[in-house]
């Protein structure tokens, strides 16, 4: 059950490159998970809905981009997914490296950002409403 | 309006900070921190009790216990002489960097040479939580199966030794030691590997002897 802690550390750094842009509101998140990371993406989402409760994340989206694992042989070059095996089925070389799917990092957000001046209230109040209509989609 | 921001940044990148400091504190008090991971039942205390056994008349060696619950393990530890911490962790499945940080508060490790960390009895997930221990260890005992190292790679890949416990049961159980090891050395090239019997002491000493190699390249306070 890590995934709780990992979320806690999602929105940590999610507030943070929020705050340095001034963002009023997160709406996603966009994160690249291995599939030799170990982080299970439902739970990722159990967890963020309490999470993300009470911050200006609150209701984001979570889009999990998934990396499948690749290991190549260093002797023969075959290609092949750790489901197969982890040693070379071609010519039974050990000497195997991991290509991809350890992957883990948080890679966009997606934030709102109010620009509207205090003495422009009638293009912030149209602004809010076109932020509400794109929201829906 | 609406923006997207780029941010690159490794979700466990908190952890390994406070791992990092980790290390720092156990090198300014001259430690030498080893995290041993293993699966439930492996021999994890054994092995602790075995290198307290042969080792705590010549150093000075603190334990610090993950658990999910009980302080099972670290009384062990304490009867066996060492200074002691047990962590609880109350449901996570692995140690973590802070969890260490909070345990090392604990200890006085300006009097300490050697910390052994026993991580909480999984295969999977203390493998992606750096601690800032100087040494990964793996512990596999050979009831497991010889099969693990295809199904847990994770595990052997991140650690500079491996413990294979319970070698005493070999001739009682099929265990493949050639496809075993083969599957190791897909995972971990030439990893140091010290088959052994906790309980009968076999093989022992040259774990014993490579954990005196790694403390004699500590250098520290001491």
């Amino acid at each position: 059950m890590h995934e709780l802690m990992i979320t806690e550390s999602l929105l940590e750094i999610a507030l943070r490159y929020a705050e340095k842009e001034e963002a009023t509101k997160i709406t996603d998140l966009f994160l690249v998970v291995g599939e030799l990371s170990s982080v299970v993406d439902d739970s990722v989402g159990f967890y963020w809905d309490f999470i993300c409760n009470g911050s200006i994340a609150e209701g984001a989206s979570l889009h999990f981009k998934r990396i499948p694992a690749e290991l190549a042989c260093l002797d023969c070059g075959y290609r092949f997914s750790p489901q197969e095996n982890i040693t070379c089925d071609l010519c039974d070389s050990t000497r195997i490296k991991i290509m991809a799917g350890k992957e883990f990092y948080l890679e966009s957000i997606e934030i709102t950002q109010d620009e509207s001046k205090p003495d422009d209230a009638f293009n912030n109040a149209s602004h809010s409403k076109i932020e509400q209509g794109s929201l829906g989609d | 309006m609406s923006r997207r921001i780029s941010v690159v940044e490794n979700i466990l990148e908190a952890n390994e900070r406070i791992a990092a400091q980790n290390q720092l504190v156990l090198d300014d008090a001259g430690v030498l921190a080893v995290n041993l991971m293993a699966s439930p039942g492996a021999g994890k205390t054994s092995l602790i009790e075995r290198t307290l056994d042969e080792l705590r008349h010549q150093l000075s060696i603190a334990v610090i216990d993950g658990d999910i619950a009980t302080n099972i393990d670290a009384d062990r530890a304490a009867a066996a002489g060492a200074q002691a911490v047990q962590i609880n962790t109350g449901g996570e499945c692995h140690l973590d960097a802070v969890m260490l940080q909070q345990a090392l508060e604990q200890l006085e490790l300006g009097s300490i040479n050697l910390l052994i960390v026993e991580n909480v009895g999984n295969l999977i997930c203390p493998a992606n939580f750096q601690l800032g221990t100087h040494l990964n260890i793996l512990i596999a005992s050979t009831p497991e199966g010889d099969d693990k190292p295809y199904k847990y790679p994770g595990m052997y890949r991140g650690v500079d030794a491996l413990v294979i416990n319970k070698v005493d049961l070999l001739p009682y159980i099929d265990f493949d030691m050639s496809y075993f090891q083969r599957g190791v050395e897909a995972l971990n090239p030439g990893l140091t590997a010290f088959p052994m019997s906790c309980k009968t002491g076999e093989g022992v000493d040259g774990w014993l002897e490579w954990l005196r190699v790694q403390l004699a390249g500590v250098s520290g306070p001491h």
